[in-house]
């Protein structure tokens, strides 16, 4: 924080500290959520039923499951970003700020990390004709 | 204002209860036929549906007042007639979308 020029004095201040690089991937990541998304939803529509044979058989296919695994880094990303927003905007005292700052980031990268697990898992067992 | 308020609310609900269900669900195909029919007991029960209609709902909300803001960073539909009603239809797409996406589900 400086006090020369006028963006100087108000650099910093701000509830995050900072915030374009933050502000730019919240729009990068949901560009992906939104194809993701398309994604998503057009297959849930074109799927012929919703047994495990038909939904398992869909998704391990090597182009669906890329597409779910990107989908989720972009959406746990995309979550990330957005509920790190709600906790600056209402948790302002900084021991809470950092405590509810760790639970979110375990919370997101222990979500992404097992739903990658689980769609790598699909789609190799389908691939190496193994019993689920 | 209001359509802030829904797509912070429906954003966060879906990080919150959306993600968890998201992972549930992969991990259930990934486990298998007996783990994937459990996951859909629960999913087709009346709450599971409850919960189910909720996050689509929170999706195309949150989809809706999410490309009314690419249309807004790009410093267009300031003037209020225009972003009055910009705001008006994100939220009415977002409910009419969720209606046509569970009227498709049920009728294909």
């Amino acid at each position: 924080m400086g006090n020369g020029t006028s963006i100087g004095k108000v650099r910093g201040l701000g509830s995050a500290k900072h915030g374009t690089h933050h502000w730019l991937l919240q729009r990068f990541t949901a560009v992906g959520n939104f194809l993701g998304g398309l994604f998503l939803v057009a297959s849930f529509l074109l799927l012929p039923d919703a047994s495990y044979a038909t939904v398992t058989g869909y998704f391990s296919h090597p182009v669906a499951a890329t597409l779910v695994a990107l989908f989720l880094v972009s959406v746990f990303w995309h979550a990330r970003l957005g509920l790190q927003v709600l906790i600056e905007d209402y948790v302002h005292t900084p021991g809470n700020h950092f405590a509810a700052i760790v639970v979110l980031n375990l919370f997101t990268f222990i979500g992404a990390g097992f739903g990658l697990f689980a769609i790598v898992r699909l789609a190799l067992t389908a691939t190496l004709g193994g019993a689920a | 204002m209001l359509v802030s308020i829904l797509h912070r609310a429906a954003g966060d609900g879906m990080a919150l209860v959306g993600l968890p269900v998201l992972v549930w669900w992969l991990a259930a195909m990934a486990g298998g036929a007996s783990s994937y029919a459990r996951f859909m007991d629960h999913a087709m029960s009346w709450y599971g549906i409850v919960v189910l209609i909720g996050l689509s709902w929170a999706f195309f909300n949150h989809m809706s007042s999410g490309l009314r803001h690419f249309v807004l960073d790009m410093g267009a539909g300031y003037e209020l007639e225009t972003n009055k009603r910009f705001s008006v239809v994100s939220v009415i797409s977002g409910v009419v979308l969720t209606v046509a996406f569970w009227a498709a589900i049920i009728l294909l």
